[in-house]
């Protein structure tokens, strides 16, 4: 079976210009709530040196990583210039105040 | 044409200043020969008192280097002393016995300290305040702790006295009079002045009369008439100035106490010229700057052959050159029975000004504390003004009596009056310059007219005229913006904070135009600091506009674990804490344990899920939080002190302990790391700290602003104080000063070599009310602050979603 819409959370468990974090089989995902309210889901590593992106300040669409400032579009992943690279995203989703994210089928990982 | 020979003896500022109104006149007209004994080029000797102090070095005040000499083709003859005047030949005898023929002689000798004569003034360690030499003499022996004893508290001895007490030494000023300097203030000004450098920590005598210096091959004391000792490792006698006329008056010239000159500056020798120091003038000696420039422009004139106003005298005006202390006088300001005064005196807010008025003419002023109008008062003193009208208004200063706009004031301003003191620059020169040089920033006109290239004092006016003569806003290098997100520096937005009231980052962001909606990851820290600070208690800790760190109290490593450092107060720990420590090693499986440089111990590699468990664990012990990961208070670092050491001369651990509970918690600008040192050995090494304690016999030696990071810096000495209490009082009182006033993210450092320790000390140190008061607010701060906030969140009572994960899938 191929990628699944999978419910993580409620809107209101993510706060607000901050982050929490989903374990999952392909490591751990960042569920960003922007000051407008916008929701990002991305991997939770800064394409510099890992660091966890988490953990970062939120301001506009995009955070700073705690360890070296580099700054990353939320809807990108893309490193803000002069730096350079990319963080993977993953696609979400709102329904009726449920967080669902685009991620591969656990049973498919799991059987696979 | 053959140019005529003008040989100048004495190349300091009054010879130098001649020659340079010269060749404004007739470039051409002399081959010029200047003869000088000290070693070196024309400096300003009115700024050896910064020197002295460490705030400028001799590069600093150089006014004529060899380059200009040259470019102007004067023969610069330096070190070379000049032994006799042969008139009736018409040349001067060096001591090399070389003879140089003259058409017309400059003599521009100066004057010479007086050395009090009493058994031991040979001693080495005793020197005068005069030349570069004696600067060097005194920095000699100048190391902190010393013991220096100024004699003479007029304007030099004082400004002597400020040097080395800023060097680090315990310094004394002895006084004949019941007032200091007396010749420029009245008896309230003297007072105020001497509470101000009471509180830096200089000690006075005064009516008191030297009877001898102790000490057989070096200076140990010195004695009394009344029999009092005080031990001293050094002596600088400022008891006043000889004009030097031997020269003059071995060849025949007429002297008195001076060397006697008409109102053209002419000796009894009218091919002989004399300015300066070493003159007597209708009767007159004069031992300001002032004076001087105003004979070079005469004496200039009459070298030239050009016809000039002759020379009548001066009006002068005082201004110590002590930073942090704001002192003008000029004309009579004492009064007599002709005359009334007008007063303002605000003790506790530090301001004197007194003004003597005689029938509709002022003449004379003292301003202590605010001295921003004296150059006016003076003006109208010299200008002979009819100040009836502005008589009610007069003591309010110059636009308050003129009801004047600021700014105005500059078009107000005469072309004559002086701007700059320190190099004789008047408003008509400065304007000049701006527009035949085409001039555009304040450092272009110091470097084309010497205003406000000393002591700085008047750069805010030459500001002024430049804005004035260029008819726009001066660009200075404006404050830098806090970040991209706003034009605003960090001073506008504290202030606008303060003065609006406002109390949210959003409310702030709106009022200052703030360009985006929710700044970025500079600019918010930096905002909920500062909203911090100024509504300590009421305003809620914005936690999404923390870093990592100080959102979940702890130091995130490279590998995204954490760091978790226990208080361990003063440094100090136990076998119950130490156990405890050990016990959250082992039950967390923690990998890596080390002692840091602050004296704490680290442990590091917690998962953050961990972090609520370990702490709760330690508090159980105890223990709270350590804040290693703060812009706050980290340790307090200490020795053992007087209780172990056999050096130790105080508690240091002690009051280290008493430091660290007072300050915990406090949030600041930047990390703060202080240390206390039993003893000057300094085992804590605290030269390198925020705030420092070095303990003395006597007492407690306070520095600041030391850092040890990327660029070292050793600590600048705020002051001596007698007791614990005292030094918890300055501390506090730093903190908060500092809190308040630095931008975020600079360390105290970096904040005092901003604002300069002067501008700190005078605060902390020179007025005890602000120092009160700000230690007040501190603790008043302290009081929300003090909250361990390891406690709160293994209580899981704050900010529980930090440490949980949303969920698990896959």
């Amino acid at each position: 079976m191929g990628p699944h819409w999978i419910n993580v959370g409620r809107v209101e468990e993510i706060p607000p210009l901050g982050a929490r974090l989903i374990d999952s089989g392909q490591g751990q995902i960042a569920v960003f709530k922007a000051g407008d309210g916008s929701l990002f889901a991305l991997h939770n590593g800064c394409p510099h040196r890992q660091g966890p992106l988490s953990e970062g300040l939120v301001s506009g669409h995009t955070v700073t990583c705690p360890l070296h400032n580099w700054v990353i579009d939320l809807a990108s992943g893309e490193a803000r210039a002069p730096d350079n690279g990319c963080t993977p995203t993953v696609p979400l989703k709102v329904v009726d105040g449920t967080i669902l994210l685009h991620l591969p089928d656990p049973r498919a990982v799991v059987s696979g | 044409m053959e140019k005529k020979r003008l040989v100048v003896v004495g190349n300091g500022m009054a010879g130098i200043r001649t020659v340079e109104e010269l060749l404004k006149l007739a470039p051409d007209l002399y081959d010029i020969t200047v003869f000088g004994d000290e070693p070196r080029v024309n400096y300003n000797r009115i700024m050896l008192s910064p020197m002295l102090s460490g705030e400028k070095g001799f590069a600093d005040i150089v006014l004529n280097d060899a380059e200009w000499y040259a470019a102007n083709g004067i023969h610069l003859r330096l070190g070379t002393r000049v032994s006799g005047i042969d008139r009736a030949a018409r040349r001067i005898i060096t001591e090399g016995a070389e003879q140089v023929p003259y058409d017309r002689l400059l003599l521009s000798t100066g004057a010479r300290p007086v050395i009090l004569p009493v058994p031991g003034a040979h001693l080495p360690q005793v020197v005068s305040f005069r030349d570069a030499d004696d600067v060097a003499r005194m920095l000699a022996v100048a190391r902190p702790g010393a013991r220096a004893v100024v004699i003479g508290g007029g304007l030099l001895g004082l400004e002597a006295a400020n040097g080395l007490n800023a060097r680090g030494m315990r310094v004394t000023v002895v006084h004949l009079m019941e007032t200091l300097m007396e010749r420029q203030l009245d008896a309230a000004a003297g007072a105020l002045l001497r509470q101000a450098l009471e509180a830096r920590g200089i000690r006075f005598r005064m009516r008191a009369v030297t009877d001898s210096i102790l000490g057989r091959e070096a200076v140990e004391g010195i004695r009394f008439k009344d029999g009092a000792e005080d031990e001293a490792d050094l002596i600088v006698m400022a008891v006043g100035i000889r004009p030097n006329t031997e020269l003059a008056a071995n060849g025949g010239i007429k002297c008195d106490r001076g060397i006697l000159v008409d109102d053209r500056l002419r000796t009894s020798d009218p091919a002989v010229v004399s300015v300066g120091e070493c003159v007597q003038h209708r009767g007159q000696c004069y031992g300001l700057v002032a004076p001087l420039f105003d004979m070079a422009k005469v004496c200039a004139a009459d070298l030239a052959g050009l016809e000039t106003a002759p020379y009548t005298g001066t009006v002068t005006a005082t201004r110590l050159k002590v930073t942090g202390i704001e002192l003008f006088s000029a004309g009579d300001f004492v009064g007599n029975a002709g005359t009334e005064e007008i007063v303002y005196k605000d003790i506790r807010g530090g301001i004197y000004k007194k003004l003597v008025v005689a029938g509709d003419r002022l003449v004379g002023v003292v301003l202590y504390g605010e001295t921003g109008d004296g150059p006016w008062y003076f003006e109208q003193i010299r200008a002979g003004a009819d100040i009836g009208a502005l008589r009610p208004r007069l003591i309010f200063g110059q636009a308050h009596a003129c009801g004047r706009q600021e700014g105005d004031d500059i078009a107000a301003m005469s072309d004559d009056m002086q701007v700059c003191g320190c190099n004789g620059v008047s408003k008509g020169a400065i304007v000049r310059a701006i527009t035949e040089k085409g001039l555009t920033s304040l450092d272009e006109v110091k470097a084309h007219t010497k205003a406000s290239a000393s002591c700085g004092q008047c750069a805010g006016t030459v500001r002024k005229i430049l804005a004035a003569t260029l008819g726009t806003e001066v660009v200075e290098a404006a404050a830098p913006p806090i970040c991209g997100c706003s034009a605003h520096g960090h001073d506008a937005v504290r202030k606008a904070i303060v003065e609006r009231g406002l109390t949210s980052i959003p409310q702030v962001m709106a009022a200052l135009g703030w360009k985006t909606a929710d700044g970025c990851a500079k600019c918010r820290p930096a905002l909920n600091y500062y909203l911090l600070c100024a509504w300590p208690g009421a305003y809620a800790d914005h936690q999404p506009s923390r870093l990592v760190n100080e959102r979940v109290h702890a130091n995130i490593q490279a590998d995204g674990s954490y760091s978790v450092v226990p208080r361990l107060w003063g440094g100090l720990t136990s076998a119950r804490e130490l156990r405890a420590i050990a016990d959250v090693v082992d039950k967390f499986h923690i990998p890596t344990v080390k002692v840091t440089g602050g004296q704490r111990i680290d442990l590091l590699g917690v998962a953050k899920a961990d972090l609520p468990a370990v702490w709760a664990d330690l508090n159980a012990a105890g223990m709270v939080s350590g804040h290693a990961y703060a812009k706050g208070l980290r340790t307090v670092k200490t020795c053992v002190g007087k209780a172990w050491c056999r050096f130790g001369t105080q508690d240091s651990t002690g009051l280290g302990v008493q430091l660290e509970r007072m300050t915990w918690g406090a949030w600041t600008p930047h990390k703060v790391k202080m240390a206390v040192s039993g003893c000057p050995r300094n085992c804590a090494e605290a030269t390198i700290k925020d705030f420092a304690v070095i303990c003395t016999e006597a007492g407690y030696d306070l520095l600041v602003g030391g850092n040890g990071g990327m660029e070292l810096r050793g600590t600048d000495r705020l002051c001596q104080v007698a007791t614990e209490a005292e030094v918890l009082e300055y501390c506090g009182a730093f903190l908060q000063i500092y809190r308040e006033e630095a931008w975020y993210l600079e360390r105290t450092a970096a904040w005092i070599g901003r604002v300069g320790i002067e501008t700190v000390r005078a605060r902390v140190v020179g007025d005890a009310a602000v120092r009160r008061a700000a230690h007040g607010r501190f603790l008043a701060a302290q009081k929300t602050a003090q909250v361990d906030p390891w406690a709160e969140r293994a209580a899981q009572a704050r900010d529980a979603h930090e440490f949980n994960r949303l969920c698990q899938v896959g």
